[in-house]
């Protein structure tokens, strides 16, 4: 019995850490869509650039100044990495969506698709095809939990999630910059008619999606150790699917479908074969997955928590 | 200022071309005044270039490009004409549904042969397109069974396949590691869910339980999941059938999950790429590849020192049989003096040849004779080579040991041919 508990307790915890790492993604992803209703299929790929040049800058602060603690070299390589994600960003917003602003809304979402091609074949020519292996600069030894196991990094993963998503809410909820965002998520053109520059606010907004993307990157790229060009593209459409199910626009919404898709996929993965008698196994994971995704936007077709407008990022 | 900005863009760009055309012109004319002594022959190649496992792509098309490169500078003739190989490189993204359409531009081109592809499931998709326009292919990696079960006169493959791998890592696990309780975990793929079936078959035919069977996918990063579950059946071994981009992080999060069993995997993830990626979990890791190892190859070092001078990189692992593959149609060619496909198809079966990889003959299906498996442990950051099972190397000559697994594995191999058959087609069908 005791070992059922065991393994149930550590199911929840990958899911709720794999949930983690999506609802990370999925902040960004859902902040653009409140704001412009685009959906910013380049952002996975932006995380990628993230994980990307955070290595570079770390490995080169490790070889200049060997010795330095882990996490001291992770908050330098994030210091350097998040301005070039946000410079990305804005970049991508000027080249890809500004110019098709008034134009229908399928537009921007080609040009998205077409940046994220861009953005890959890009990584594919400065770092090359190989994977590489992201030092632990965090530990990533495990740490026991009631038989169950964590590691410090999967615990930074889940708070910062978590606190990522509480201090968005404060800053669109409660400053000035915030209102000015919810002004433009509402009608651009009311917007400007208050005073509101709006493409200094969504120009903002892409900055801070961008840099969101750069420590969504950092810490999967901790947590799996391992970076690759193409590792945005899966985890650009989990963290998508994770956005729909919460509610896409709203920032509780993504973490939690989030949370939701981890441990649906944890518990998904771990049981379904015990559950079915061995009749369907762990490649059902997805189909299972997108079968609870197919059940909420069927009764909630604006995702869990997609209804309440006012809130909207 | 802009109009005379643009204007000065385009006369430039149109400057630009011109020059360009001017130089095709030329080597155009110049291939003309050659071309009573060379006679240009296309081969294409199919590989992933990009995707998850462009690195495996990369590394065949290297191999591909350093034969050529080779063959070129021997002045081959062909009709009293000297043979000039080049390639068309096309990517296939390590997708079944891509290699269908790089099948059907290598055969719009009129290619005379294909080296690939890397994965079983692009192979198995492309082979349909070439045995319909009469094109040899070649794979030097896929190492699925299905593949030449099809009944295609053109489709070789220059590795062992996983009816072979699959025996030796089955028995090996069962007798030699001790293990009685297995669990499996594969990607889906042709070659993962393929390579699986043939270990379960070979375990439980040396008498290991298979406790349980996992799945994931080609593109995942996340395996705590199914390693949980696993975990929670207390196996004394875990075979993954997949490749290297998944193998490493899934050894690593098995240890983090504190599953200290002895994990295998097959060629896929038999490669410097899973050595990096897992880091300290590789330690004590097993894998087998489907051929010698490098430095057993009868040219393997003379190989792996020109392949780095080139290509600045290390070889992975299917550099050296995408090489001998190329010179595997090429050797045919020169001895039906044609490279017409129709005419030097037929010579195929007939090869061999003393390549980098080992003595490359083919049998009636086109599986390579005798085709080697080596099964490594990995110490020290380094795959150590435990057994050579079938093939010339040295190794496998040396220890008596060594035949009594190979004896296993041949009954067990032969036992299974005819399941395998039956087995294959799900397997195909379920590729991604």
């Amino acid at each position: 019995m005791s070992l059922h508990f065991e393994i149930l307790l550590q199911q929840i915890i990958n899911g709720l850490v794999l949930g983690s790492v999506y609802a990370l993604v999925a902040l960004g992803y859902t902040m653009v869509y409140g704001i412009l209703k685009l959906i910013n299929f380049a952002h996975g790929d932006v995380v990628m650039i993230g994980a990307m040049t955070s290595l570079t800058i770390a490995n080169a602060i490790t070889s200049l100044v060997p010795g330095l603690p882990g996490p001291l070299v992770l908050l330098i390589a994030l210091a350097g990495a998040a301005p070039i994600c946000a410079a990305l960003g804005t970049m991508i917003e000027r080249i890809a969506y500004r110019p098709l602003r008034n134009a229908p809304r399928l537009a921007p979402l080609i040009t998205a698709i077409g940046v994220s091609m861009i953005l890959q074949t890009s990584a594919m020519l400065i770092w090359g095809r190989n994977y590489y292996t992201f030092p632990e600069f965090i530990s990533n030894q495990p740490i026991g939990f009631f038989g169950a196991s964590i590691t410090p990094v999967q615990i930074m993963i889940v708070v910062l999630a978590g606190a990522l998503m509480y201090g968005l809410h404060l800053m669109i909820d409660r400053t000035r910059l915030g209102c000015a965002m919810r002004a433009v998520s509402e009608n651009h053109a009311v917007a400007r008619l208050m005073g509101v520059n709006v493409s200094g606010i969504i120009s903002i907004t892409f900055i801070i999606g961008s840099a969101l993307a750069c420590v969504a990157g950092l810490m999967v790229a901790a947590n799996y150790n391992i970076v690759h060009y193409y590792m945005g593209f899966a985890l650009g459409l989990k963290a998508f699917i994770a956005a729909v199910l919460g509610g896409i626009g709203n920032l509780k919404g993504a973490m939690l479908g989030g949370i939701l898709l981890g441990l649906i996929e944890s518990l998904g993965a771990g049981y379904i074969g015990t559950l079915t008698g061995g009749f369907l196994g762990s490649h059902y994971q997805d189909v299972f997955a997108f079968f609870v995704l197919i059940v909420v936007l069927v009764f909630r077709p604006a995702g869990l928590m997609g209804e309440r407008v006012a809130e909207r990022a | 200022m802009f109009i005379h900005l643009r204007k000065t863009v385009s006369l430039a760009l149109a400057a630009v071309f011109l020059v360009a055309c001017g130089n095709k012109e030329e080597s155009a004319v110049g291939g003309d005044a050659a071309d009573s002594a060379e006679l240009n022959v296309l081969l294409g190649s199919g590989a992933s270039l990009t995707g998850n496992i462009a690195h495996l792509g990369k590394d065949h098309e290297n191999g591909v490009r350093m034969a050529i490169e080779d063959i070129n500078a021997a002045g081959w003739k062909i009709g009293g004409k000297t043979l000039k190989l080049s390639v068309m490189s096309e990517d296939d993204q390590g997708d079944p549904k891509q290699a269908s359409l790089v099948a059907q531009k290598l055969v719009d081109a009129k290619v005379a042969g294909v080296i690939g592809h890397v994965t079983s499931g692009p192979t198995i998709t492309a082979s349909q397109a070439y045995n319909d326009a009469g094109i040899p292919q070649v794979s030097p990696s896929a190492t699925n069974p299905k593949y030449t079960q099809q009944g295609f006169k053109g489709a070789f493959r220059v590795m062992a396949n996983d009816i072979q791998q699959g025996a030796v890592l089955g028995a090996y696990a069962t007798k030699q590691l001790g293990a009685k309780r297995i669990a499996i975990i594969d990607d889906r793929t042709a070659y993962g869910q393929g390579l699986a079936d043939e270990v379960e078959k070979a375990a439980k035919a040396a008498g290991a339980e298979i406790v349980t069977r996992e799945y994931t996918k080609n593109d995942a990063t996340d395996f705590k999941a199914q390693l949980t579950s696993i975990k929670a059946k207390k196996p004394d071994a875990v075979f993954y059938g997949g490749m290297d981009a998944q193998a490493g992080p899934l050894a690593k999060q098995a240890k983090q999950l504190g599953l200290t069993v002895k994990l295998l995997a097959g060629d896929g993830g038999c490669t410097p790429a899973f050595m990096e990626l897992a880091g300290d979990a590789a330690e004590g890791a097993y894998c087998s590849q489907t051929g010698l190892p490098l430095s057993d190859m009868p040219k393997g070092t003379d190989f792996a020192t020109r392949f780095k001078e080139k290509v600045g990189q290390e070889v992975q692992i299917y550099a050296p049989y995408a090489y001998d593959a190329v010179f595997v149609l090429a050797e045919a060619m020169v001895r039906a003096n044609s490279a017409d496909p129709a005419v030097y198809l037929p010579e195929i079966s007939r090869t061999s040849l003393d390549g980098v990889s080992g003595k490359i003959e083919f049998d009636h299906k086109g599986d390579l004779r005798n085709g080697a498996v080596t099964v490594y442990q990995i110490k020290g950051g380094k795959l150590q080579v435990l057994e050579v099972v079938g093939g010339d190397g040295p190794v496998a000559q040396a220890t008596a040991a060594v035949q009594a697994t190979a004896d296993v594995a041949k009954e067990v191999g032969a036992a299974t041919v005819k399941a395998v058959t039956d087995a294959a087609s799900p397997a195909v069908a379920a590729t991604k």
